[in-house]
């Protein structure tokens, strides 16, 4: 049996079904992202004046997976393009050079999330707080890269702040509580690593349907290249879509 | 192959360019906002998400078709954004809702 309006388009919706299929199931991602932007907006707005994280995730880094991302929009745009102008191997060329761009952008995020994940603060029974990466930790001993604060709320805002890399040696008996700055340590970091985490599995799931549509998936080229156009085309749009989140998450957890 | 079909592809890699080229411009015009010193902080926060959008209406028009989409599709998107509205108003009013504590 065949599917009805997988090239064609319907003549009440003026498009094929994939398509409106597509928009709908954006739809229905927009109000998902929306609720966490929502609950991002009420969790900052509540937060005690100068409590509130800034400048702890790097900016040139976020710039250079927002142009990544960007250009991938462009080539994934180009790919379909291609396919429309009847230029498979282009197509192929460029959508390659897209999943190519998408795990460069996982990548940059998983360094990012590296360098949280073995970023510690660490309460003294002294009463100091020590702050800074992990280098080593034994049954004795903790050793952290980074600096000593008096308060904890002297680590909020770390705009134009200069690193500090002084090797910091803890005795283990000494350590009161650590940390690391993971999903747990304050509203910030559970926010950034729920609407990042959420935004990395899009970027995944959107790159296993390029991967199928390189690889095995472009066989029905050779059968029937309209549909494949159209299956290029509502991949993108789900792709454009992730990158509009972004476009908003960088923003947002980055800048301000 | 007709060469029709290459050069409707070429234009399209033209205007690509182009808005890849505008998208990168207003990320980095976003992102000296971050560090400009303006003073009023609500004042840069506005500016970046301004900033934001733009490149947002970027994307959408032009990379998804948006500016030239069919009706089917914009009705979809007005009830996105009406309950994307209603979303967002129901958070804002749930915060006014908040008994005020003296810190």
């Amino acid at each position: 049996m065949d599917i009805p309006y997988t090239v064609q388009p319907r003549p009440d919706t003026g498009v094929y079904n994939a398509k409106v299929g597509m928009w709908l199931f954006l739809a229905s991602e927009v109000m998902l992202f929306g609720g966490l932007f929502s609950a991002y907006i009420m969790l900052r707005v509540a937060a005690p004046e100068g409590t509130w994280p800034h400048g702890w995730l790097s900016i040139p880094l976020g710039t250079l997976n927002t142009l990544i991302l960007a250009l991938s929009a462009v080539t994934v745009l180009l790919a379909w393009a291609a396919c429309k102008a009847r230029l498979f191997d282009r197509y192929k060329f460029l959508q390659g050079i897209t999943l190519l761009l998408g795990v460069i952008f996982l990548g940059i995020k998983g360094y990012e999330y590296h360098d949280k994940l073995t970023h510690y603060t660490a309460v003294l029974k002294d009463g100091r707080i020590a702050d800074g990466h992990l280098v080593s930790a034994t049954g004795s001993e903790v050793v952290l890269k980074g600096e000593f604060v008096a308060e904890r709320s002297d680590l909020a805002d770390r705009r134009g702040r200069a690193k500090s890399h002084e090797e910091i040696r803890i005795a283990r008996d000494q350590v009161q509580k650590m940390q690391r700055y993971g999903p747990a340590y304050n509203t910030y970091l559970a926010l950034y690593f729920t609407l990042t985490g959420l935004h990395g599995l899009h970027v995944i799931g959107g790159l296993v349907v390029f991967a199928f549509l390189w690889g095995p998936g472009s066989r029905l080229w050779r059968t029937d290249p309209d549909r494949f156009t159209n299956r290029v085309e509502v991949a993108g749009l789900f792709w454009h879509f992730v990158d509009l989140v972004w476009i908003f998450l960088f923003p947002v957890l980055y800048l301000t | 192959m007709s060469d029709v079909d290459t050069s409707a592809f070429q234009q399209q890699v033209r205007r690509c360019g182009v808005i890849f080229a505008a998208v990168a411009c207003v990320t980095l015009l976003m992102v000296g906002t971050a560090y400009a010193p303006l003073g009023a902080e609500a004042l840069r926060i506005g500016l970046i998400l301004a900033a934001a959008a733009v490149n947002a209406s970027l994307v959408g028009g032009y990379l998804m078709h948006l500016f030239s989409e069919r009706r089917a599709i914009y009705a979809v998107l007005v009830f996105t954004a009406i309950f994307f509205v209603a979303l967002m108003g129901l958070s804002v009013w749930a915060q006014q809702d908040h008994p005020v504590v003296a810190r």
